[in-house]
């Protein structure tokens, strides 16, 4: 009984930010006289948030060995300046300039990671140095101005949408079939969880819920496709977006290195004492935070078809409210990939619904402020009563 | 003692937390000026018990009554049973280890006035609780620079600073060695002659034998019984804790020993800042298969940082030696490499060191052999679940599920779980640092049978304990250490507290 009440629980906890963000959803639907949902405001929303998610997603790591940084905005600035010289005064290949620019990501990634995972400097200090240090070299390569434009080739990675192979006119045929084939796949993947974990006797919910659970799945999955492919179909940035949570969320969940990401944030002495290799451990996830950041300032710089010295401002104050109003702990050791990602739209969600209502940029941060704090007061309050 | 009267009653004490009864009709009697031991396995509801009496849990959140000194007692915070002179010395010390001792000692009861603090004052008090508690520490020494023994004195001159009628201590001797153990409960007699009462929770079994006056035993909630002070036997406390006779504390075991398979030579380490200081001096040892073998000596002998340092060089610099398992020299430069040699290490403080509280049993078992139940590092969830069942089962670890939170268990039940983790390894040695630290009777006595299974196993096992009856109980062989060096090697036979204790406190020059 005790145990049945506590299973409740724990899964009521896991869902409530995705019912926030639901409510949240609603209630902007409604505000907005159903602008919100529109397919082509559905459309810019992703493409608007995609880099915030990438950032979230690499943030949600490093908040998880409990620490932080405070330098993505400016790395993700300094890579797009880079990636600007690279194609736009040296007219290099795309493809090539975005390896190199991934590269550079990683390389900032492995120069912070050194100072905090090998020196001890707290990240807080070695990324605010980060902060102001990229920052200070974008305007240097940029000499303080913008350039632009990018190839169109490029252009398209923020801006483009799959192609529509089957030739649909009104809608887009291929991402109404990849609407159907990824909710099959999520559903698949439930009920396969569920039989494994009735295989072993653990705890499962009612069959009733269950079904209805599948059903959502496959409305929410087919009908979100379906609104976009009355429009342009889907834009490349989700399947990118969609890739990388995936990936992130199966290397967490599944993994050695996601288990030890984990251990070196839920105790680092213990988790040293098992075996973990702790400093490879932060010094990696710093690495990753770093290409993360590289592949969000090259989206940002594709999609405004420009390098400029402000991009990125405040990007990295986004990405970790994000990850915090998706439920991950100040003090390490909890956290998820979908958490973050869902509290990233929930920013974003809010962010677009406040403009279409015309609410200015003031007040739209000072209600972004007080939705990060109750988020948070709601998760911690929420523990202390269990 | 004056007069015999009561000064503490807690009458018919019934509190629950949803789905469990912590205490079901707790009656306790403490009697002015003596020293009362509250006895029970981890789990039986002493700390609870104690919460209720010092207003942890609130007037209304149990039922039945307090009276202290004749008074009905209706505490809606601690700060209210303060005022009455009841105070309660956690086990984890609350000292702030960047302040001073005076400021430690009147930390939220400053000498000031108007806000502003009056520090001759502050000082000159401290001075004299200091003298009171025979601290001979300034009072403007920082609390980090003190010992653990000396900070259990710094919060009881808190205590006196309150005007304490009662003191409550929760396990005060746990993390203190035999010397300041002993300063402790004479202290405690000697402020018993001054007239104060003390409830004195405590495991150790000896001590409670020592200094009490009367023992109440608690189990599974309930008080079983009083006993006064001309009836107090370990046999007859342990009997009524486990409500059954413990007639030999320490499994029976078949030694079967074969051959030396580990051995450690020339092992030297030096301090991890202060580098000059030399901490485990030119260490010789060896186990043999099927051995159980002790490293008995005093805290700060160098036990805990020889262990570490061969296993992975997880303490200390310049660490020097060698190591050699079947004939054959190991490299121990890591951690994993230790893991991957057969070696666990079973941490002395398994909450800091050992555990990581936030997550559940399967992930905490798991941790140290990820690759055994992984493939092309992904990791079989299913595998890793039945292996934690399998282990729960085995090692008896009483929760509903290995999903628990590993923060929620006893103290009895983590250790379990430390101890699953590392056999999960399947080592040939394991090193077991205090295994038995704060834990009860019963856990005791189950860890002690897996240990006689794992040398029946043909494992080497190496115990560091600071409890002589341990060591000389389970162990077939004892080194015994001292100032870092291995100043005895006493066989089973040999074995007597009092050849240790010659041991440990002989510096070899």
């Amino acid at each position: 009984m005790n145990s049945m009440t506590s299973f409740i629980k724990k899964n009521l906890k896991q869902s409530s930010m995705v019912i926030a963000l639901v409510l949240i959803t609603l209630l902007f639907q409604v505000l907005t006289d159903g602008t919100l949902l529109k397919p082509l405001n559905i459309t810019n929303l992703i493409l608007q948030n995609s880099y915030i998610l990438i950032l979230a997603v690499g943030m949600v790591l490093v908040i998880i060995t409990g620490h932080i940084d405070l330098s993505v905005g400016s790395v993700a600035a300094f890579v797009g300046a880079i990636s600007a010289i690279l194609m736009i005064n040296m007219e290099m290949n795309p493809v090539l300039a975005t390896i190199i620019c991934l590269a550079v990501g990683a390389l900032i990634g492995a120069w912070q990671g050194f100072w905090i995972a090998y020196v001890g400097i707290p990240a807080f200090i070695v990324t605010l140095a980060g902060m102001l240090l990229f920052r200070g070299l974008t305007l240097v390569v940029l000499q303080g101005q913008s350039i632009a434009p990018y190839p169109e080739s490029f252009q398209k990675i923020s801006n483009g949408f799959l192609p529509d192979v089957f030739g649909g006119t009104d809608i887009h045929i291929l991402s109404i079939i990849i609407g159907v084939a990824v909710s099959l796949i999520l559903i698949g993947l439930e009920i396969k969880g569920r039989n494994n974990q009735l295989r072993y006797n653990f705890e499962v919910g009612s069959k009733g819920l269950f079904y209805a659970k599948l059903v959502a799945i496959f409305a929410v999955v087919n009908t979100f496709t379906y609104v976009l492919a009355t429009y342009k179909g889907l834009p490349n940035i989700l399947v990118i977006l969609f890739a990388i949570i995936v990936a992130y969320t199966f290397v967490m969940k599944k993994t050695i290195i996601g288990r030890h990401v984990y251990a070196v944030g839920g105790n680092l002495k213990a988790a040293s004492l098992s075996g973990v290799q702790t400093k490879k451990v932060t010094f990696g996830v710093f690495v990753n935070m770093g290409v993360l950041a590289a592949l969000s300032g090259l989206i940002f710089a594709a999609r405004l078809n420009a390098a400029t010295p402000r991009a990125g401002n405040l990007f990295e104050l986004d990405a970790i409210a994000a990850v915090f109003i998706g439920g991950a702990s100040a003090y390490g050791g909890v956290g998820t990939v979908v958490g973050a990602v869902i509290g990233g739209l929930v920013m974003g969600v809010m962010n677009n619904g406040m403009s279409i209502l015309g609410l200015g940029i003031d007040w739209q941060q000072a209600i972004k402020g007080l939705v990060l704090l109750v988020a948070v007061a709601f998760d911690i309050i929420n523990k202390k009563k269990s | 003692m004056k007069s015999e009267s009561t000064i503490l009653e807690m009458k018919s004490i019934t509190k629950e937390f949803p789905g469990v009864k912590a205490l079901d009709n707790v009656n306790l009697k403490v009697v002015e000026a003596e020293i009362h031991a509250i006895c029970g396995e981890n789990g039986a509801g002493k700390s609870t018990l104690m919460k209720v009496l010092s207003g942890v849990y609130p007037y209304g959140t149990y039922e039945g009554e307090i009276l202290f000194k004749d008074q009905l007692c209706e505490f809606k915070d601690i700060k209210q049973s303060e005022d009455l002179g009841i105070v309660i010395i956690h086990q984890e010390l609350a000292l702030i280890p960047e302040l001073s001792i005076a400021e430690n000692i009147f930390l939220g009861n400053e000498q000031a006035r108007k806000g502003v603090i009056n520090w001759n004052e502050t000082i000159s008090k401290a001075r004299e609780l200091l003298n009171k508690v025979g601290l001979q520490e300034s009072p403007n020494t920082l609390i980090k620079d003190i010992g653990v023994g000396k900070q259990q004195l710094v919060e009881i001159a808190k205590a006196l600073s309150k005007n304490v009628k009662l003191l409550i201590l929760d396990e005060p001797t746990a993390a203190l060695n035999e010397n300041d153990s002993e300063n402790l409960l004479n202290l405690l007699m000697e402020l018993r002659t001054q007239g104060m009462t003390s409830i004195i929770i405590s495991h150790k079994l000896n001590e409670i034998k020592k200094v009490a006056n009367s023992v109440t035993i608690i189990r599974d909630g309930q008080s079983i019984e009083t006993i006064a002070t001309a009836d107090i036997t370990e046999d007859r406390i342990i009997n009524g804790m486990v409500g059954r006779s413990l007639t030999n504390r320490y499994p029976e075991r078949q030694p079967n020993i074969g051959e030396t398979f580990f051995e450690v030579k020339h092992w030297n380490t030096y301090h991890p800042i202060q580098s000059e200081r030399q901490i485990v001096k030119d260490v010789n040892l060896h186990i043999k298969k099927g051995e159980i073998v002790g490293i008995a000596g005093l805290m700060g002998s160098g036990r805990t940082e020889l262990a570490m340092s061969i296993f992975g060089k997880s303490y200390g610099k310049k660490t020097s030696g060698e190591v050699y398992k079947d004939g054959k020299q190991l490299d121990l430069s890591t951690v994993s490499k230790a893991i991957k040699e057969g070696i666990a290490y079973v941490s002395e403080d398994r909450k800091e060191y050992g555990l990581i509280l936030m997550n559940d049993i399967k992930e905490n078992i798991s941790l140290a052999s990820l690759n055994k139940i992984a493939s092309k590092n992904v990791i079989n969830d299913s595998k890793e679940y039945v292996v934690a069942e399998e282990y729960r089962t085995k090692m008896n670890i009483k929760t509903p599920s290995v999903n628990q939170t590993v923060g929620n268990l006893s103290g009895g039940n983590q250790q379990k779980v430390v101890l699953s983790k590392w056999m999960f390894s399947e080592p040939d040695l394991l090193i077991l640092d205090e295994p038995t630290r704060g834990i009860d009777v019963g856990a005791k006595y189950e860890i002690y049978t897996i240990m006689n299974e794992l040398a029946s196993q043909g494992k080497g096992i190496l115990v560091i304990s600071s409890e002589l009856p341990e060591i000389i109980g389970m162990c077939d062989r004892i080194y015994v250490m001292s100032e870092g060096q291995i100043t005895g090697e006493v066989e089973k036979a040999d074995a007597t507290q009092e050849v240790l204790m010659k041991y440990m406190t002989n510096s070899r020059g």
